[in-house]
């Protein structure tokens, strides 16, 4: 079953183009009728930062020049993280049309919401490079880091995608749950306050399980040339590497029945 | 070698409703109390199709008739990959295409242009042969200037001219069909037919499932009735059609 699941992969990898096609094709029609496009999201997301930045920089007593690039690359990468989850509920749901005429690898939607979701980051990632430059902020040849940080990130996020994709399929009370996690993910992981806030606290050491609390944190520190803690990177590749054989055997297991379950 | 084989092939169909498709009753049905929702996994179940054992060899052109839902378009379905048999084997050599569908991914906010790209990578036609082939495509189609707007201002007549032109482009060896397609007003139509029959032609297999007597005996050589999912007569196409429309 494993193997099942594995050669989908390759067969879907190896129709990069097409991923690619259609991924381009859902920004594209989601952001035709604007003039601005995707940067849309892009505005929206700067007023959020400026907005919550001087709030909660007010009521922490934390200097502005801290506590902004914090929130905006924190901001950023989890908008990246819900959006490529929240979506991966709908990833066979919306392409039935095409699977139940075209048989595809059904790894090319996964990559496809994955990728979209890259390409929308993008967009959002150019708020960083101002808001530095305007802070007066120096970076560092760590911020090379964030290469590795970034392929470990997306190889942590398909396993999840795939599990949730396939669920959602066959259950269709499954994205509703999905959302209402996701908020709760949302404040409990240091976005809008910062881990030191609560480091003292016992519950911090439970709190340190969430692997979205490292992912966030080795995306985070190349760029705000914080310490990088190599424990969050063993955290995430065991978790990886055990989630990826979980989701290609379930994967594997109920591929043929996609078709049925849409 | 081109083929298509199926050895016992039974296709059962899930008919989900709001209870089976929830997990949340999933999850709490071993701890309801109530004895309606403990029936064993409560999904309702079609049989679509039971044992069929069929052997499709270069040559065959073949016809399928049957009344409504007795399993037709999931024969096809099953033939063309979609649906893997729930119980028994499906053999198959040779690439095949559907025209069941042709406008298969059309993004109606997409432009004409975009969407011979679109479709045609579904159709597992590369980037590159697209580019070489797309003012055949576009004069194919005839649309003209309209190919740079956006599809949703086309007519319906307009998407399939568009569809049709795209999913023709290529050579299949095998080649399913659920109805003859009309597309397009007289003229095109004309095109339409003599491209189909030149597809026709040098496929190496072909399957159409039609309720039309005259299209099953001008293009078949072999015809299948299927009556509940099951395979009721095959054999030539004068024969069965003789009997099925009495």
């Amino acid at each position: 079953m494993l193997k099942t699941g594995f050669l989908d992969l390759i067969k879907a990898l190896k129709l990069i183009n097409l991923v690619n096609t259609l991924a381009l094709q859902d920004i594209q029609s989601r952001y035709r009728r604007s003039a601005l496009g995707p940067f849309w999201i892009t505005i929206s997301m700067a007023v959020m930062i400026a907005c919550v930045g001087v709030i909660f920089g007010t009521v922490y007593k934390i200097p502005i020049q801290s506590f902004l690039p914090f929130l905006a690359t924190g901001l950023i990468f989890w908008f990246f993280f819900s959006s490529v989850i929240s979506e991966s509920c709908s990833a066979f749901i919306e392409a039935e049309r095409i699977i139940k005429q075209q048989p595809l690898p059904f790894f090319v939607y996964i990559l496809r919401v994955v990728l979209r979701n890259i390409y929308i980051m993008a967009h959002n990632i150019l708020i960083i490079p101002v808001l530095f430059i305007f802070l007066k902020k120096t970076i560092s040849l760590q911020i090379l880091i964030i290469i590795p940080s970034f392929i470990l990130v997306i190889l942590f996020l398909i396993w999840i995608v795939l599990l949730l994709a396939l669920l959602s399929a066959r259950f269709r009370d499954l994205p509703n749950t999905v959302s209402s996690l996701l908020q709760v993910i949302f404040y409990t992981t240091p976005i809008l306050w910062t881990a030191d806030l609560l480091s003292e606290l016992f519950i911090f050491n439970l709190l340190k399980l969430n692997p979205f609390y490292h992912l966030l944190e080795i995306l985070r520190s190349p760029l705000l040339g914080t310490s990088i803690h190599l424990k969050s990177y063993l955290y995430l590749i065991v978790l990886t590497f055990f989630g990826w054989i979980f989701s290609l055997i379930f994967y594997g297991k109920y591929l043929k029945r996609i078709a049925y379950w849409l | 070698m081109t083929y298509i084989r199926l050895k016992n092939v039974s296709v059962d169909i899930p008919i989900f409703n709001a209870n089976t498709r929830s997990l949340k009753k999933k999850l709490l049905r071993p701890l309801s109390l109530s004895k309606i929702s403990q029936d064993k996994k409560g999904i309702q179940i079609i049989q679509a199709l039971k044992n069929i054992n069929l052997n499709l060899t270069e040559g065959d052109r073949i016809g399928i008739i049957g009344a409504n839902g007795s399993g037709k378009s999931t024969l096809l379905r099953v033939l063309n990959g979609i649906y893997a048999p729930t119980s028994g084997q499906i053999l198959s050599e040779g690439n095949i295409a559907s025209l069941i569908d042709i406008s298969l991914g059309m993004n109606s906010e997409a432009t004409g242009v975009e969407n011979i790209y679109i479709q045609g990578q579904l159709l597992g036609i590369s980037k590159n042969i697209i580019k070489e082939n797309i003012d055949k495509i576009i004069d194919f189609s005839e649309l003209n200037e309209f190919i740079e707007l956006p599809i949703r201002t086309y007519s319906t007549g307009m998407c399939l001219r568009l569809g049709f032109s795209v999913s023709t482009l290529l050579q299949p060896e095998i080649l399913i069909m659920d109805e003859w397609l009309s597309v397009g007003d007289a003229n095109f139509s004309k095109k339409v037919n003599s491209r189909l029959s030149n597809l026709l032609e040098k496929t190496k297999i072909f399957v159409l499932a039609s309720h039309s007597k005259d299209l099953i005996i001008n293009n078949c050589n072999r015809v299948l009735w299927i009556e509940n999912g099951s395979i009721r007569l095959d054999n030539t196409s004068k024969e069965v059609c003789e009997q099925y429309f009495l």
